[in-house]
């Protein structure tokens, strides 16, 4: 909402030396956003006065018609002789009143009026136009000043409004009363605490009756409805500039008298007004719900297919209004209109809001139902809507008035006295909490330990103990709210879970990987590259129904796609040895979820089966940790040389990421998308390897890589973090043993087809319970040991915790060690 | 070697003539002062201080002596051995001092050069800094609540008082998930983190402290400070007695704390739907403390010389909400506040545009380590 405050003045009795800025302020600390204070026309300076006509010469001669016209000005020029000017507009006569820039005026956007040359005549000043001046948008040419609207020579910018201070106000949904000069007139003058002028508070006739007649189907649909019309209008009567210049400011267009009148009591009462074209009508009007197929061409010629619940404003022909929302083409005013009739009416905020977004349709009007427009303005709007087409438009106003009230008088709110300061913190005493309940309306009583307050018709938004509250703690300021820090009960800090998902990323990071947060979106392409087969799980997605980019309607299901392209944007800004994770949800439907989450009571909490029903209809979301790497994983320099990023890392990495939770990883050999068939390890919790991989990494394949452009080798790993997190198991103490150890080197030959894993893991069954640990250092082959097969040496670490272990029993834990990869892998010893 | 015994020698006993003595002695001193390398004074010890150097070759002779001047012998002996024996020690860590300072020289590397062999990596400073936020609030004993990012329309809307057909529900630039066949699935993903609030009260037992840090949606264009997917760390707290003033205490502390002691925060009247009444927060800007206003000499780009950022909403928990997730308001009350992630990070630590942190360079996300 865009607030003149020249017309704010109107309606409150502001101190003359209140500044804008300070105004804003107080609104703010009211709960009005007051987003900008714009200064209009501070940059228009000079003389700007109101001229006279004298004499128009046409000249001729040059390429286009120009005028050069004598202007009195009176004695704003200094010698009270006609002032010569050069003007090429033609929409004037002599005896018009215009508006003179004499020379030394500044116009909007610096431009500085001064006597120059100019076809051939002294030309001593500008004859304007309203555009030219900034004052509203005007093509038709200079602006002609109705007949006595001021002396030549008077001060045309002070007259007309040139400078002003607007205030554009954010309005929340809760404050549809500050949608008009009216509410937020009121909330100004609560600021100040100064005298506040009712622009609704005008004479309306005692009795209705007599007017157009209409009928309301439904209460539900509209609780009042008004109609009032005016005969013998002057459909060229031009809108006055006062009206014009107000409209501008608030930053409505101008099109017509009769349309402009609408739409500036719609600023000043926030009631929407609708104007027909009488002779347009056919038959009384009935306000009802929509019927099956109906159909109605709106102003901004749509065709528009009616629903149901869309309320209608109807006559003889069918519906010739979007009640609330838009009118009719039929039966839109035009420049013949002569005959009038005005609607006013409070429409249900509910069909409106839903009509407004199923036709996609958001109107001034709209906006101000469905945030509740005040119940009881209608007759007063109407009545000052024909006053203006009377009086600007030479109409006379027909003595007949439709007022439908089908209204309810509204229910008291019972609040304890106290509440405020409950809600609050702070004692406030009974008669603020009454006073400041009746500056915003409410009628208040007080019944002992209770007020029973009754709000006032245009505040829609107050229907709670709370809504009452917050009524009178703004108006007593939230800046005098103490600040009190709160006594939370003994916290368990965070849980195990909270604190592993810490500890995973720090663990990444000190690997080399740099955290991203990808969007989840995807599409079917992102899954394509992927090269996941058709019946691949991933492929079954969450769907948006209104995704940003209709390229990527899909929830990921995996933290790849979005991985892979950050990594190739990292590779084109000039980083090509590049690591990087993310820890993030996917999103799996559930597999026989509901078709529809349902849609629970809110007057109560849910039951168990309610909550369950809930959950069973939202998608899996498991976290994932993911990364992806390529280029050199260590860096070559003056030390030597570098070492690539592998399948190797990605594994490694994977089996690192589980550790921080204490959770070992068993690696076997996988095919899988999106990786390379021949480098790819399914990763298994320890002891589960018979339920469904935890995870894979390795390097990607071949054709990922290239529908990703990615550089060659690139690595990635991706395990459901949730399922590490739910294996985490608090550790034991291991036996540090004091005792000697010792150490046994084997090297064993085997098939090249033999997972090293496979003889790590009989070399550890066959050494038994004193091989404190095994590592394999070293993997050759070669001539020496024969075709398709490989050398896998490993050190074994041997140790007792009660003595020194003996030469014999190190070399029988040995031997006992091959004898068992001998067995079960087909080692035999290196000789 | 000699037993001690009773004849007499005036051939060996001239060895322990104290002038024979003096003169071994000074041999010795001469010697080991000349010595100059660690080989030479190996070469001197030997000589001059070992088992068949002439004083310890006249040493034994003492037991020779008539028992008289035994002791006096003795002493004299002894004396000089001792003296010889320090004088070595003191020449030997000089000389080890001239050889250690020689080779550490020759050994002398240049230490300024680079050994970034093993890249590092970092943490997203949205996650550090979410981190940062939230153990503010277990600080004052809160703890850290979750849940899923595809929600329940009704934990979304319902619950928090958005009813059907009200503005703000529709102001939310919700993402709505698909239905079968194009129909509605009631579901959503999350537009704040604020169903939490709903889950947490059913989910746990009263009184209710927890802090929500999140990632949240809305159907935003990215631009440089809007983006679809942001984050939000939500605050509730369910106890009897809670009033606005308590809220109040709570996010001064997280100020003072996040951005420094002593700056002032106020609340401003606002609007959602879960809370009555409802605030905005704002906090004194960080850099200019509101010196910048009206002050165009001293412009601040940090607050855009307003003096007041605004870093989020709040209020007291509707008890229409507390009703939906069936806590008892007759006893209960409460507040919630949401605050951005993103908006801290950008005023903590001065990120200037939302593409940087969604776009994933390494270079932006290296600049803040691990720890915020
Ligand atoms: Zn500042």
């Amino acid at each position: 909402m865009r607030v003149p405050v020249s017309w704010l003045r109107e309606y409150v009795a502001l101190p003359a030396e209140a500044t804008a800025r300070e105004l804003a302020e107080k609104l703010i600390s009211l709960g009005l956003e007051v987003e900008t204070v714009e200064e209009v026309g501070a940059d228009v300076t000079g003389p700007i006065v109101v001229g006279r006509v004298l004499t128009i010469e046409e000249l001729t001669g040059f390429k286009k018609p120009i005028r050069f016209c004598t202007v009195d000005v009176g004695d704003a020029n200094g010698t009270g002789e006609p002032q010569g000017i050069v003007c090429g507009a033609r929409n004037f006569a002599e005896g018009d009143l215009v508006v003179v820039s004499l020379p030394g005026a500044v116009l909007p956007g610096g431009f500085a009026i001064s006597a120059r040359k100019t076809y051939g005549r002294i030309s001593a000043g500008m004859i304007c136009s309203a555009s030219e001046l900034g004052l509203w948008e005007d093509h038709e040419g200079i602006i002609v000043l109705p007949e006595g609207f001021a002396e030549p020579g008077a001060d045309a910018g002070e007259l007309l409004g040139l400078r002003d201070s607007v205030l554009d106000i954010a309005v929340t949904p809760d404050r549809g009363y500050a949608l008009s000069m009216r509410g937020v007139a009121r909330e100004a003058a609560a600021a100040y605490g100064v005298e506040f002028t009712d622009p609704a508070d005008l004479p309306v006739p005692e009795t209705t009756g007599g007017g157009y007649p209409a009928t309301v189907a439904d209460p539900a649909i509209c609780s009042r409805y008004v109609l009032r019309g005016v005969t013998g209008f002057d459909p060229a009567a031009p809108t006055p500039p006062w009206m014009r210049r107000r409209l501008h400011l608030c930053g409505v267009r101008s099109i017509s008298l009769a349309v402009d009148v609408t739409n500036y009591v719609m600023l000043e009462l926030g009631q929407p007004l609708h104007a027909w074209d009488r002779a347009t009508l056919r038959g009384p009007i009935e306000v009802r719900l929509a019927r099956q197929g109906e159909k109605l061409e709106t102003l901004d010629h749509v065709v528009r297919a009616l629903d149901p619940d869309d309320i209608l404003i109807t006559d003889e022909s069918g519906p010739i209004n979007l009640a609330g929302v838009m009118g009719g083409l039929s039966t839109e005013i035009s420049d013949t209109s002569t005959d009038i009739l005005v609607e006013a009416a409070h429409f249900a905020e509910t069909h409106i809001a839903r009509t407004s977004r199923r036709h996609q349709l958001s109107s001034e009007s709209s906006r101000r139902f469905e945030r509740g427009v005040d119940s009881a303005v209608q007759l007063a709007a109407a009545t000052r809507a024909v006053g203006l087409l009377a009086e600007l438009g030479g109409a006379t106003v027909e003595d007949g008035i439709t007022h439908i009230d089908l209204s309810v008088p509204r229910e008291p709110i019972t609040v304890a006295v106290g509440h405020t300061g409950r809600v609050a913190g702070v004692d406030y005493p009974v008669e603020t909490e009454i006073a400041r309940l009746r500056q915003v309306g409410c009628e208040v009583v007080r019944n002992g330990d209770t007020l029973s307050v009754t709000p006032p018709s245009w505040r829609p938004d107050l229907t709670d103990p709370n809504d009452l509250a917050e009524e009178v703690i703004r108006n007593e300021g939230y800046e005098n709210i103490p600040a009190i820090p709160p006594r939370a009960p003994a916290g368990r800090g965070l849980t195990h879970g909270q604190r592993l998902r810490r500890a995973v990323g720090r663990t990444l990071a000190a690997r080399g990987f740099h955290e991203v947060l990808n969007y989840p979106f995807v599409g079917e392409r992102d899954l394509d590259a992927l090269q996941l087969e058709a019946d691949d799980r991933r492929r079954t997605t969450v769907r948006l129904a209104n995704p940003l980019n209709d390229d990527e309607p899909l929830l990921r299901t995996t933290l790849l796609p979005g991985l892979l392209k950050t990594l190739v944007r990292n590779v084109g800004r000039g980083f090509g040895d590049v690591a990087l994770f993310e820890m993030g949800l996917v999103y799996h439907p559930r597999p026989g979820a509901p078709a529809k989450a349902p849609i629970l009571a809110v007057d109560r909490g849910p039951t168990a089966e309610e909550r369950a029903a809930l959950e069973a209809a939202l998608p899996e979301q498991p976290r994932h940790v993911g990364a992806v790497l390529a280029g050199q994983r260590l860096r070559s320099g003056w030390w030597g040389g570098g070492q690539d990023a592998t399948w190797a890392d990605a594994i490694q990495t994977a089996r690192e990421a589980a550790s921080v939770a204490g959770v070992e990883l068993v690696v076997r050999a996988a095919q899988h998308a999106p990786w390379h068939p021949g480098r790819c390890a399914a990763l298994y919790l320890a002891g589960a390897e018979d339920e469904a991989a935890v995870g894979y990494a390795g390097e990607l394949h071949p054709r990922v890589v290239k529908a990703y452009g990615l550089p060659p080798r690139t690595a990635a790993l991706e395990i459901d973090w949730g399922r590490i997190e739910a294996a985490a198991r608090p550790a034991t103490a291991p036996r540090v043993s004091t005792y000697p150890v010792a150490t046994q080197d084997v090297a064993l030959v085997v098939d090249e087809s033999v997972p090293a894993a496979e003889v790590e893991a009989a070399l550890r069954e066959g050494a038994g319970e004193l091989l404190e640990s095994i590592r394999l250092f070293d993997v050759y082959t070669g001539a020496q040991i024969g075709e398709g097969r490989k050398s896998l040496a490993y050190a074994l670490r041997l140790r007792a915790d009660d003595r020194t272990l003996t030469a014999e029993e190190t070399n029988r834990i040995r031997d006992a060690a091959v004898a068992a990869a001998a067995e079960r892998t087909g080692a035999v010893l290196r000789g | 070697m000699s037993a001690p015994n009773n004849s007499y020698d005036p051939v060996e006993v001239n060895a322990l003539h104290p002038d024979e003595v003096a003169r071994m002695r000074q041999e010795a001193l001469d010697a080991i002062a000349r010595a100059s390398s660690l080989e030479e004074l190996k070469e001197v010890r030997i000589a001059h201080a070992g088992d068949r150097s002439p004083l310890a070759l006249a040493n034994r002779e003492i037991g020779a002596l008539p028992p008289a001047a035994r002791a006096d012998a003795g002493r004299r002996v002894g004396g000089a051995r001792r003296e010889i024996s320090e004088a070595l020690k003191a020449r030997q860590a000089q000389l080890e001092d001239e050889r250690d300072a020689r080779v550490l020289v020759e050994e002398a590397v240049d230490v300024t050069l680079p050994y970034d062999r093993i890249p590092h990596g970092s943490r997203h400073p949205l996650t550090t800094i979410g981190e940062r936020m939230a153990d503010i609030f277990v600080g004052m004993g809160f703890e850290i609540a979750e849940g899923p990012e595809v929600e329940a329309e009704w934990y979304n809307f319902d619950a928090l008082n958005f009813l059907p057909d009200h503005p703000a529900r529709t102001m939310q630039d919700t993402f709505f998930v698909a239905g079968p066949n194009g129909g509605e699935s009631g579901m959503v993903l999350r537009t704040h983190t604020s169903p939490v609030q709903v889950r947490a009260m059913l989910d746990r037992e009263l009184p209710v402290y927890v802090v929500v840090p999140g990632r949240t949606f809305r159907t935003d264009e990215l631009d440089a400070t809007h983006s679809p997917v942001f984050h939000q760390l939500e605050g509730l707290v369910v106890d009897e007695g809670i009033t606005l003033a308590h809220l109040r205490g709570a996010i001064q502390v997280f100020v003072e704390q996040m951005f420094g002691e002593g700056l002032r925060t106020r609340m401003r009247p606002s609007y959602f739907p879960f809370t009555e009444p409802s605030a905005e927060v704002d906090m004194e800007c960080f850099v200019c403390r509101g010196a910048s206003v009206g002050n165009p000499d001293a412009p601040c780009r940090t607050c855009s010389s307003e003096g007041w950022i605004e870093i989020g909403g709040c209020g007291v928990v509707n008890p229409r909400v507390l009703v939906a997730a069936g806590v008892d308001t007759e006893r209960y009350s409460g507040w919630a506040f949401g605050l951005g992630i993103e908006r801290t990070l950008m005023f903590a630590r001065g990120v200037k545009d939302m593409h940087d942190m969604v776009e994933g360079d390494v270079r932006f996300t290296a600049a803040f380590g691990m720890e915020m």
